[in-house]
């Protein structure tokens, strides 16, 4: 397992997405399947750098995992701020017309509809979010 | 991320190169809103994006938006890759823009 801590802020963003990037390659991990991937990562770091720290100053661990013999990845993002579920988020409407769309909430569903698997958790005063996908 | 802008009369092309993230959206935020009144076609190429997060999402549709509701133009997008057709596809996003073949 790889893991990196990163300051909670969007301008760390870069360093979250070359940990990402080298460690799909590192998994032979599919062009397609990376983008998406990738993507649910930059959301989720977005929301704890938007969310979880409203004075600023925090920091979210990310954790990357390949289990080889069951060909998939799991990811870990820790974080100490504000106790916060993005799970318990309601999906947005994704079949409306484009006048009636609202766009917020839209980076979490896509998170929830790329992995397999995800979890949250709350312990000892840390938010976990671990995100399965099989390969 | 680059952003090449090239206004042919009413028609305006915008060829986006690299990414379109969280941190660079905002430069495409810019060059959305500051679309001369006079263009009627947008015309958003992706051939060089690499990449598209909901930050950038946001954006395409903020310029769906204007050109198509506000104004009564039209926009379309165009060469899109494996990649971010996918991210389209989840989003419902393929049903709202006008994709090129």
């Amino acid at each position: 397992m790889r893991e990196k801590t990163f300051s909670a802020d969007d301008k760390a963003l870069p360093e979250v997405i070359a940990f990402v990037e080298n460690e799909l390659e590192a998994a032979c991990c599919p062009m397609k399947t990376a983008m998406s991937l990738t993507v649910a990562i930059e959301e989720i770091f977005v929301n704890v750098a938007h969310y979880a720290y409203p004075n600023g100053g925090g920091t979210a661990t990310l954790a990357i995992e390949h289990n080889a013999e069951k060909n998939e990845l799991m990811f870990r993002m820790t974080d100490s701020g504000v106790p916060f579920n993005p799970l318990a988020k309601p999906d947005p409407d994704v079949t409306l017309p484009a006048e009636q769309r609202k766009i917020g909430g839209l980076g979490i569903f896509m998170m929830k509809k790329t992995m397999d698997e995800v979890f949250y958790a709350n312990e000892n005063g840390e938010n976990i979010l671990t995100m399965i996908k099989k390969l | 991320m680059t952003i090449n802008q090239n206004q042919n009369n009413e028609t305006l092309v915008l060829a986006l190169e690299g990414r379109l993230d969280t941190t660079t959206a905002p430069e495409l935020e810019a060059v959305v809103e500051k679309i001369p009144e006079n263009v009627k076609e947008l015309i958003v190429d992706l051939a060089k994006l690499e990449y598209i997060s909901s930050a950038g999402l946001r954006v395409v549709l903020a310029a769906h938006k204007l050109m198509c509701e506000e104004r009564t133009g039209t926009m379309r997008v165009k060469n899109v890759c494996d990649g971010i057709m996918e991210i389209f596809d989840m989003t419902g996003f393929t049903d709202v823009l006008n994709i090129e073949e």
